[in-house]
């Protein structure tokens, strides 16, 4: 099974250890994984501000990238929701919609085709979900609190297969930190509350780490985490599922 | 000179200077959102009555011409006149038209969302009419000229302290009293006054039944009936996508309506109203106002289904810290975001961008509506219908070009970083958003890219 690895460009740039424990969880269960080093961007950034015309430079690109491998692996329930929905190319039709039906967050990969049920990792503290809502609204990672319906959430499978975790409970289980992409500058003060809110509901029940299958949240968490100046901590799923603390 | 609106963003910025207002705003329509969630699973059904809710409205937008012209007609065997307004223009016309055949210059009107987006009372008031609204929350804010916030909960944004203020002045009640049910027994006193004297009522209409030519409509607080049944004339307003096939559906959305929109498991009263009693005249003025376009719009049409249960408005985590006001326009919230660019698509050109685009309110829709992905979309004929600021385009184009070229997307990564490492005022500043009540990430020495290339065969 060949896996093209897809780093989305802020986690490339500002986090690469969750590139690296993306890398290392699909290495382990017996991937073969390239990361093919003209990858930059989705396009999302820009489709989702109203420019998806714009996109067609990052949808060529994605498509030579990655048309050839068996799966395309993301760490990233936002990007790949884009890349799922909106990824054309008049040009290559065929290869746009193949790469978009064989295109995964890691989650989901690792539950759904690796069927993992087993992990060699341990990560002994209090942790929290936050979920994204991209991977869990798009992608139907977990059950949604709106709907009538029975309850699972993939990323609890994976991280109930972490040895001395002790995952922590929400008030409000699923909703929106307010990163929203351009959103999170273009409306600041809303941005911002949501954040706030979102990190209030975490520490009230005491949490050591927040937890997303998406940076992009977390990384806005974690802003608001460092300026209230909060021993708190972001961690991506991927870091967790591959810890040996 | 014409003001300029303030967009969204800054209207919200402005709401949010009181962070415990915020909170408590945010707090109070969670609370609605929560009922509702209990009230829904208290149907065992649920899902699958919205999936039914929806295709009855797919129905109905498919042959809407159809089902208008068996509505007028039932309507009119039984009694009713019909009549018919191509925009807001004409539909105010008509209103005020039946007023001077009346020599009437006084009605009551209870919720009508059409009327506020038609501004009726602003074109009545012109023509020296007093209109009264009978429904509490939006007598609390035409007292306090404001326009309705929420489209059920029109007075939501106002503590009980305020309205106590607002009926001190205009109603005359003690100063510092806000007992909630004080209040409402002042407006009681106050509303009973209107009824008993208005010789026209002016109601809205939740639900239009085209096999019989009746009409729904729903309220708490009875006040449509107290105004309909005391006046000589009723006069009902209502969009033409109210209509729905036959009398039997009406048991699928009055079970969706209230329970999506307050967590009731139906509204107080369900009007039924079919035809004038003896000596009464009845009017119904059925509106288009943009419609028929939003209805040939193939990405929009089905927005076209939404009943106002304001479901999608209790979910919004922007619309909860933002506050109904923010959007300018007389729907507010995500629905409001996804009719507002028909009306006029330069004014309304920042709603669909008001949002995270999270989902959540998709999935509350009664109509499963798919609300979030045609915030999406609108955003797309926005800015392709030059309706983007230049200096927006002009990243956009940039980022384009950083994100399109692998070795500048590499150069510019590197460049941010080091500036990030060696020169961070240049980014923690105060022209960055982000960093007003935000860190910056820290910024690696290496890029995963850099890291793969060194410890990977790549």
């Amino acid at each position: 099974m060949r896996i093209g690895l897809f780093v989305p460009c802020y986690v490339d740039q500002f986090y690469p250890q969750v590139g690296i424990a993306t890398l290392e969880l699909l290495e382990k269960a017996g991937c073969e994984v390239v990361y093919p080093a003209r990858q930059t961007c989705c396009g999302q950034p820009m489709a989702n501000s109203g420019f998806e015309h714009l996109t067609k430079g990052c949808n060529e690109l994605f498509i030579s990238n990655f048309h050839e491998f068996d799966y395309i692996v993301s760490p990233s329930g936002s990007c790949v929701l884009h890349i799922k929905d909106h990824l054309h190319d008049p040009a290559r039709e065929a290869d746009a919609l193949n790469v978009r039906g064989k295109i995964y967050e890691l989650v989901e990969f690792m539950t759904d085709v690796l069927k993992i049920e087993k992990l060699d990792a341990r990560f002994p503290h209090k942790v929290s979900i936050h979920q994204s809502c991209h991977g869990q609204r798009g992608l139907k990672l977990a059950q949604m609190t709106e709907l009538m319906a029975p309850p699972f959430s993939k990323p609890v499978q994976l991280l109930n297969l972490v040895e001395g975790i002790e995952l922590i409970g929400l008030d409000r289980p699923d909703e929106c930190c307010g990163f929203g992409g351009t959103f999170c500058v273009a409306e600041e003060a809303v941005s911002v509350k949501m954040g706030k809110d979102r990190v209030a509901d975490h520490l009230k029940h005491g949490t050591e780490y927040i937890t997303a299958a998406d940076m992009s949240c977390l990384m806005h968490l974690e802003g608001i985490l460092h300026r209230q100046k909060s021993k708190v901590q972001v961690r991506h799923i991927a870091e967790i599922l591959n810890s040996r603390e | 000179m014409h003001e300029k609106t303030k967009d969204h963003a800054a209207l919200a910025d402005q709401f949010n200077k009181d962070e415990p207002r915020v909170d408590w705003h945010d707090e109070t329509l969670w609370w609605v959102r929560q009922k509702r969630d209990k009230a829904a699973h208290q149907v065992p059904d649920w899902e699958v009555l919205r999936n039914t809710a929806s295709g009855i409205k797919d129905n109905v937008l498919s042959n809407l011409g159809a089902y208008l012209e068996k509505f007028e007609e039932q309507a009119r065997n039984n009694g009713v006149t019909v009549h018919w307004a191509a925009d807001a223009t004409e539909h105010n016309q008509i209103i005020h038209s039946l007023l001077q055949r009346h020599g009437v210059d006084k009605m009551v009107k209870s919720k009508s969302m059409l009327t506020e987006e038609c501004h009726l009372n602003e074109y009545l008031k012109e023509q020296g009419i007093e209109v009264i609204d009978t429904d509490l929350g939006e007598r609390v804010v035409q007292l306090a000229g404001e326009p309705p916030s929420h489209i059920v909960l029109p007075c939501i944004h106002k503590k009980k302290e305020e309205i106590g203020e607002i009926f001190h002045e205009h109603l005359g009640t003690p100063a510092g009293n806000a007992d909630p049910q004080f209040l409402t027994h002042a407006a009681r006193l106050h509303l009973r006054e209107k009824f008993l004297t208005r010789r026209v009522a002016l109601t809205g209409v939740n639900f239009a039944i085209a096999q019989t030519g009746e009409f729904v409509v729903c309220t708490n607080e009875g006040n449509a009936d107290m105004g309909a049944h005391l006046a000589d004339v009723h006069i009902a307003c209502m969009g033409i996508e109210k209509i729905i096939p036959e009398r039997k559906h009406l048991g699928v959305f009055l079970r969706l309506l209230t329970r999506s929109a307050t967590g009731q498991p139906i509204t107080t009263y369900s009007s039924h109203f079919r035809k004038p009693r003896a000596g009464q005249e009845m009017h119904i003025v059925i509106v288009d106002n943009g419609r028929s376009i939003q209805l040939g719009r193939k990405d929009f049409r089905n927005s076209l289904k939404c009943i106002r249960c304001a479901a999608c408005m209790n979910t919004c985590p922007v619309y909860r810290r933002s506050g109904g006001h923010s959007y300018h326009t007389a729907v507010a919230g995500p629905i409001g975001s996804i009719l507002a660019p028909n009306l006029d698509m330069k004014k309304y050109a920042d709603l669909p961008f008001a949002s995270t685009l999270c989902g959540s309110c998709s999935n509350v829709c009664p109509v499963k509506i798919d609300i979030h992905e045609q915030l999406y979309k609108w955003r797309q004929v926005i800015v392709q219908e030059g309706n983007a600021p230049v200096a927006k385009t002009a990243a956009m184009q940039a980022m384009d070009f950083v994100l399109s070229h692998p070795s500048v997307y590499r150069t510019a990564g590197k460049t941010g970083r080091w500036f990030l490492h060696n020169a961070p005022f240049t980014v923690n500043n105060g022209l960055n958003a982000w960093y007003k009540q935000r860190d910056m990430p820290a910024a690696p020495q290496k890029s995963f890219g850099e890291w793969y290339k060194k410890n990977r065969k790549g």
